[in-house]
């Protein structure tokens, strides 16, 4: 739970009063909360945590670390879902 | 073993062993502090790469091995009642309690639901209005933020079904403990890079200073790894200590302030016992008293909790790195991932698991030592 996952943000709109974002991680999409990087426009590379982007991060670096993140055993679908891990398999 | 020609650029990684090798004199111990740098070395070798003398101290940094057996506990115990829906992060599912787990009873019967943000469990609340959704509030500081907003959206929203079992803890102060034990042989410290992409590094200068311990902020991929093992132990050659950051692209030294912001709300400083440490003044978080009624542990009677670790569990010595998983009669026999005894077994950030991952075996480790 502590490993952040990098993704792009594809959409945002208001939740709830929240800052509401859907964000792909290669192909997951994930409703993530972007309350905390209010900055955050469509396209741009977050870094996740259970649900919150903390921070932002290029292109590349993000899917340089996806990768490395993929090579954990479990850890993809410990953050995202079981359907993750498969997705990520190398 | 593993070798260098594996890394993404195997050139720049040797570049920086070179150096690293060229940086050291005199023999030195570093701590990773996070689970997620622990798997990286232990999965890629880089133990194995480094000089003799330079070794690499495995830390207390994954949330699901120092979670009290108490909370734990505590969990199973609100988990069971018939009224209760109970939200987790996947990993403290398999955490053995003192007599069950949170998988063992869901498997009984109890309504155990694995959730991938506390946002999930909220949710759950709004649409069961006639149970209890709890959610176990787990971390270090990389997940309080999301707790935080979960717990105010709460509020918010004025729900009366959901609450949360907290048992956050906070990094600098067990790096104070550490250096306080005189057992400690931790020359300097890795920082966690992700707890400081929401905390900054401001917190850790004052125990670089005291201590006299280099603290490298860093990431957790192979090349960030070496990178801040270089960075540190420049530091210990030259007689520094202080707070750098390899982790530029993602960590400021200011953090994230709206994230501090919603942590500080919600939650207050409090002592906490960690899993196989002990207690540790000020080294937890506990809900603020604005917050108070969302707190699992008095909405919901548990009764006295007693604990009981297993005999043949040493997930204490692992935790404060004086002992390695293989020192461990019961490692890869009596306790897998399969079958866990301890917590650093269970979840992908814990010790044991990555030296069982990466195929760690008391032969081959025991090879090792007497190489280097």
């Amino acid at each position: 739970m502590c490993l952040g996952i990098p993704g792009r943000v594809t959409s945002i709109a208001t939740a709830d009063g929240l800052r509401m974002g859907i964000v792909d991680f290669g192909g997951v999409r994930k409703d993530v909360c972007l309350s905390y990087v209010p900055e955050t426009e469509i396209g741009d590379y977050v870094v996740v945590h259970v649900g919150f982007a903390i921070s932002h991060l290029d292109e590349v670096e993000a899917l340089r670390t996806l990768e490395i993140i993929a090579t954990m055993p479990g850890a993809l679908a410990q953050e995202l879902g079981p359907a993750a891990d498969a997705r990520f398999a190398i | 073993m593993k070798y260098v020609d594996e890394y993404r650029d195997p050139i720049l990684a040797k570049q920086l062993i070179v150096e690293i090798n060229a940086a050291v004199t005199r023999p030195w111990s570093l701590m990773e502090v996070c689970g997620g740098q622990t798997h990286t070395i232990v999965r890629q070798g880089i133990d194995d790469l480094l000089p003799a003398g330079l070794r690499m101290v495995h830390g207390p940094g994954c949330p699901v091995c120092v979670t009290p057996l108490e909370l734990i506990d505590k969990a199973c115990a609100i988990a069971a009642r018939p009224d209760v829906i109970f939200t987790s992060y996947g990993d403290m599912l398999r955490v053995p309690g003192s007599h069950t787990d949170l998988l063992s009873l869901k498997a009984r019967g109890s309504d155990v639901r694995i959730v991938y943000s506390p946002m999930d469990a909220l949710r759950m609340a709004i649409e069961a209005p006639d149970r209890q959704v709890v959610f176990f509030a787990v971390g270090f500081e990389t997940t309080a933020p999301a707790n935080a907003m979960a717990v105010i959206q709460a509020k918010e929203l004025g729900l009366r079904n959901f609450s949360v079992l907290v048992s956050h803890v906070l990094v600098p102060p067990a790096m104070t403990a550490l250096l306080e034990d005189p057992e400690c042989g931790i020359d300097a410290f890795l920082a966690a890079g992700h707890v400081c992409t929401v905390m900054g590094w401001r917190e850790y200068e004052p125990i670089a200073e005291k201590y006299h311990v280099p603290i490298v902020v860093t990431g957790f991929e192979p090349l960030d790894l070496l990178e801040g093992i270089l960075m540190a132990v420049r530091q210990l050659e030259a007689g520094q200590a202080t707070v750098e950051n390899q982790y530029i692209r993602a960590v400021q030294r200011l953090g994230n302030a709206h994230a501090q912001e919603a942590i500080s709300r919600v939650f207050a400083v409090t002592d906490r016992t960690w899993r196989g440490v002990g207690s540790i003044p000020r080294s937890g978080l506990t809900l603020a008293a604005d917050y108070a009624q969302f707190d699992a542990t008095t909405r919901f009677d548990v009764g006295g909790i007693e604990t009981a670790e297993h005999p043949a569990c040493i997930a204490g010595d692992i935790l404060r790195g004086v002992k390695v998983p293989t020192d461990c009669t019961a490692y890869g026999t009596l306790c897998t991932p399969r079958l866990p005894l301890g917590a650093p077994m269970v979840s992908s950030e814990g010790t044991c698991a990555a030296f069982y991952n990466a195929g760690r075996g008391r032969q081959a480790v025991a090879a090792s030592t007497a190489r280097s």
